[in-house]
């Protein structure tokens, strides 16, 4: 039993933890606040509490929890809403006093499936069981490895039952698990397969990989939120964990109700039965938000290792990183950059490197993508927090203020964002590779044109050019263009996306050949193109008739 | 509470700034309420910010001014600060503290709670849903505030941003159901505070009003306190009476301030503009206490006020508050008339849940997104006239322009004494519109048109 020395905020110092080691839980006064050692000097110990420590005192008892910070992985995951050390917070009363504490709902029994017998062996991280309710897919129980020496029955069983015992170890429906170290995997896989996450810009311009990573920096307003609930919403992955870090508690409401309402396409369930939620809002304890970052990277990594694709998303890394600033400032830690740790960019660079699509030990195959959103001070895409996450994301989408402000939602810049998964995605796709190459030199056209618009006037333009003006409108307006609010268009399918950018780039064609065959610019610009502009509000059947119709009112100029 | 007197410390071993280091105390925990005796008698009042064996860093709310080493004794309260909170704050005028300036008694409430709160478990919020209404037509057509939201206004500097914070405050009502306003001024001049005073004397009349001033030349770290003393009284108001409570806290930028100046004293390593680099987590604590609790009637809707040093939205004061918050009404020199608000930089995030069919007009957000439409392509029909002359614009774009000047004159301009109701508001709105050719109004659905447009087209 130790004794608390110093308190500062979230920062306790306790002597006489004797035997103590680092980032080991400990308990801190009356209440048993819980708290991560993260120095030891002797049998001194710098703590970070994870709760507000008001009238915690010194003199104050403190306990060693014996074991590394860690979050209770079960059945009950899927569905629910947790606070930052994944405890549940569905049921935990109105206001959250760490003095009351609660024991909401992890407590039930699950219906479990033996899917080996007695007496077999059982590879390490292979399946022994399944548990079928516990949300919109079967929830593996894997084995430790060895000889199945007991199993139950098919049947009902609490959530700390033991329910094997294999290689003489028991085996449960729960399991507590360290949330600072990654989870093991056999080896990683290299082979480049999409996350299609429904929003057309990025599926078809800036695409991420199963177990890839991206970044989403952007100013307040640009619309960060949105694209990640919409990708929460409708991303094709097996499992969501998405993690509300020190961001609005109505946001966080909101996007639960939502999940709640909306169907699962593809299990008739709800999506929110696919879904984890970790919230800790901006008004919850600072300190854990640090780790809500690292307890949903590990219940992706849970999920994955039963062999499902889980992808993470994490609004906002950035309230993560000052969490780091405030408790290395408040210990005394030499600061770098802009009050930040010196060692930011390796907690980010590991943080960005738990994703990756790989061999589980039980020889499936499972991802966890990492999708973060940024917030910059001032908009200020240069302070280090996006400058060091820019280093090592694969995808980037950088949101742009003007395009916000101008209501071009999503407000993705194609000039300021990057995906280095694109070339190795369209690899066995030429069609699909030719499409994203035209759609992207038109547009960087059109961006080279608009500046020389803006000084010359557009009338003052080649014929040629005015068309490329022209290609820049139609294709920003009828593909990139995508509203979170359209019953239709919030989400589109693959095929959609490809149907739709054919359909523009078709009737681009047309323009400059018309332009080349003499036909005005000023008469190709003045034609009605709102069919194409608004396929994406129409069924997808709808497309082609609706191309028709502009190419051959096109041709009437002839 | 306690029946034995508290200890006195009187081991005062550094006074720096507004803080003291009592030295020899025992059992103090942090953030713990402080009474400091000066020699005089006098007592003032303090939290502590660190606690280190038996040296405590204690943050005195009044100033340290007139303190000496060797007279002043410390007492501790053995708990973080509470208030009391009950019915008995409405219609009542306090400082920063929540003393009383209004010549009445003491507040006592039913009940008391600590000033720091607890953070609102995020599974019990409701979504907001329902209009407060301003009676400021700009905001309630284009940026409707919305019950529960955290809204900020934004002001350029020498535009009356408290004015406006006070109209709203003086206006506001959620038809009929109860409602009360708390307005915590913070660093206000005299001037400021009378001009804030005469404007909410048509509300205090009718009780529904609290007022707690901490003035320019009062304690400056007292306003550390202040908007979460309004804070607390407007939660127990809003979930325990059932109240609808708008919390007006202005003028943030002053409360930041006296944030830094407590950091600097007590050395801590500044992040941008040598603000701490908590200052994110801190407004955070303070703006998030607005809501809704599912199946509770009250509600808790704040708006932060704040002028932009420099006139730059990059600050980080409006910088980390638009973060925080669910929109800004920016208030910008160009636009002429007051209340000033520029609507294409004005956004509510929450309006899309609290405004239209069956809270304030079935056509309202179709209508608002008409008339921002429009008053976009207005810019930039005026950004083009500049550089080629007005001659050159097309029929149409000459009808934008004529469109923005009858939104300017029509419905934006207002008088800081003028309430108009929701009818008058959009039959205002809809005025702006039919300025354009009816073919222009995409936005606006067949029955809509129907009903509202007065065009000749
Ligand atoms: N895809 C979209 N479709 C429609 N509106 C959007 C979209 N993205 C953003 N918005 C609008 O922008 C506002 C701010 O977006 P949000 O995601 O909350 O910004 P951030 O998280 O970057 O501060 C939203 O409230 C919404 O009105
Ligand atoms: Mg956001």
């Amino acid at each position: 039993m130790g004794t608390v020395t110093r308190v500062n905020g979230p920062l306790v110092e306790v002597r006489d933890l004797a035997g103590a080691a680092m980032f080991e839980l400990v308990l801190l006064g009356p209440y048993r606040l819980p708290g991560e050692i993260v120095r030891l000097s002797g049998s001194h110990a710098t703590v970070q509490a994870y709760e507000y420590t008001g009238g915690l005192a010194p003199g104050d008892p403190a306990d060693r929890g014996g074991a590394p910070l860690s979050a209770l992985l079960g059945p009950h995951l899927l569905g629910g809403v947790y606070d930052g050390l994944l405890r549940p917070l569905t049921g935990a009363g109105t206001w959250l006093d760490p003095a009351v504490s609660s024991s909401a709902a992890v407590a039930r029994s699950w219906q479990f499936t033996p899917l080996v017998g007695q007496g077999g062996r059982a590879a390490p991280g292979t399946a022994i069981g399944r548990v079928e309710d516990a949300g919109s897919l079967p929830y593996l129980v894997l084995s430790p490895g060895g000889e199945v020496s007991a199993i139950s029955r098919p049947g009902r069983y609490p959530h700390d039952a033991a329910v094997a015992v294999v290689g003489g170890t028991e085996v449960r429906l729960t399991r507590s698990r360290q949330v600072r170290q990654a989870l093991p995997y056999a080896s990683r896989l290299d082979e480049a397969v999409p996350l299609v996450t429904g929003q057309r810009t990025i599926d078809l311009l800036l695409p991420v990989c199963l177990g890839g990573t991206a970044a989403v920096p952007g100013g307040f307003g640009t619309g960060k939120t949105v694209l990640l609930q919409q990708i929460a919403k409708w991303c094709d992955a097996d499992v969501v964990i998405y993690v509300g870090c020190g961001e609005r508690g109505n946001e966080m409401a909101d996007v639960v109700a939502e999940l709640a309402e909306l169907p699962d396409p593809r299990t008739g369930g709800r999506l929110i039965e696919r879904t984890v939620v970790i919230a800790n809002t901006s008004n919850m304890p600072m300190m854990a938000r640090e780790t809500s970052i690292y307890t949903g990277v590990t219940v992706a990594e849970h999920f994955r290792d039963m062999g499902y694709a889980a992808v993470v998303i994490a609004d906002s890394t950035s309230r993560w990183a000052e969490a780091l600033r405030e408790f290395a400032s408040r210990s005394g830690t030499l600061p770098a950059e802009e009050g930040y740790p010196a060692d930011l960019a390796s907690a980010l660079a590991a943080f960005y490197e738990r994703a990756g699509r790989v061999v589980t030990l039980g020889g499936d195959t499972g991802s966890v993508t990492i999708i973060g959103a940024v917030s910059p001070p001032g908009g200020d895409l240069t302070e280090p927090v996006t400058t060091q996450t820019e280093r090592f994301v694969r995808t980037l989408w950088a949101l742009d203020r003007d395009l916000a402000y101008a209501r071009h939602y999503p407000a993705i810049s194609w000039r300021e964002s990057f995906s280095r998964d694109a070339g190795a995605l369209t690899r066995h796709d030429p069609e699909n590779a030719s499409r994203r190459a035209r759609v992207g030199r038109l547009l960087a056209e059109a961006d080279r044109l608009t500046t020389l618009a803006e000084l010359v006037g557009a009338g003052a333009l080649p014929a040629r050019e005015r068309i490329g003006l022209l290609a820049g409108r139609l294709l920003r307006e009828g593909f990139l263009r995508q509203s979170s609010l359209s019953v239709r268009d919030a989400y589109c399918r693959a095929s959609r996306t490809a149907l739709i950018a054919d359909a523009l780039l078709a009737v681009v064609e047309r323009c400059q050949d018309l332009v080349e065959h003499d036909v005005p610019a000023a008469a190709v610009e003045d034609r009605d193109f709102s069919p194409v502009l608004r396929a994406k509000e129409a069924p997808e059947g709808e497309i082609a008739a609706r191309r028709d119709a502009v190419l051959n009112d096109l041709e009437t100029l002839r | 509470m306690s029946t034995w007197a508290p200890v006195e410390y009187t081991g005062v071993a550094e006074l720096r700034g507004p803080l003291v280091i009592v030295r020899g105390v025992r059992n103090v925990g942090w953030d713990e309420y402080a009474t400091i005796i000066l020699e005089s008698g006098e007592r003032r009042h303090g939290l502590v910010l660190d606690v280190d064996r038996d040296l405590a860093v204690v943050q005195v709310l009044e100033g340290t001014g007139g303190l000496g080493a060797e007279t002043t004794r410390v007492t501790f309260a053995g708990s973080p600060l509470r208030v009391p909170v009950g019915a008995g704050w409405q219609g009542r005028v306090c400082n920063g503290r929540g003393r009383p300036l209004d010549g009445g008694p003491p507040i006592l409430g039913d009940d008391s709670a600590p000033v720091a709160g607890f953070p609102m478990n995020p599974t019990v919020r409701q979504p907001p849903t329902e209009p407060v209404i301003t009676g400021v037509s700009a905001i309630d057509a284009l940026t409707t505030l919305v019950r529960g939201q955290k809204l900020a206004v934004f002001a350029e500097g020498g535009l009356p941003h408290l004015e406006l914070a006070a109209q709203v405050a003086a206006q506001a009502h959620t038809g009929g159901e109860p409602f009360s306003v708390i307005f915590a001024a913070m660093g206000l001049t005299h001037g400021d505070a009378a001009t804030v005073r005469d404007i909410l004397e048509r509300r205090s009349s009718a009780a529904e009003l609290t007022l707690l001033l901490n003035l320019a030349g009062d304690p400056v770290i007292e306003r550390l306190l202040t908007p979460r003393i309004a804070l607390t009284v407007a939660e127990h108001l809003a979930f325990v009476l059932r109240r609808h409570v708008l919390v007006v806290l202005a003028d943030m930028t002053s409360y930041c301030e006296a944030l830094r100046e407590v950091s600097a004293a007590r050395g801590e390593i500044p992040a941008r503009r040598a603000y701490p680099g908590y200052l994110y987590s801190d407004l955070a604590s303070i703006y998030e206490r607005c809501g809704r609790i599912r199946g509770r009637p009250g509600s808790v809707t704040v708006l932060p006020v704040l002028s932009m040093p420099g006139g730059d939205i990059t600050h980080p004061v409006p910088d980390l508050t638009g973060y925080i918050t669910e929109g800004q009404i920016l208030l910008s020199r160009e636009v002429p008339s007051y209340p000033h608000i520029d609507p294409l930089s004005s956004l509510s995030r929450m309006m899309r849940a609290g405004a239209g069919e069956g809270r304030t007009r079935p056509e309202h957000l179709d209508l608002a997104a008409q008339i921002l439409a429009g008053l976009s392509r207005a810019r930039q029909a005026g950004e083009l006239a500049d550089l080629v002359g007005e001659s050159a614009l097309t029929r149409t774009d000459r009808r934008y322009l004529a469109m923005a000047q009858a939104f300017l004159v029509g419905l934006l301009a207002q008088r800081p004494d003028e309430a108009r109701t929701l009818a008058d508001t959009f039959d205002r709105a809809w005025q702006v519109v039919s300025v354009l050719p009816r073919s222009e109004l995409s936005m606006l659905g067949e029955q809509a048109l129907e009903a509202g447009y007065r065009g000749q087209e």
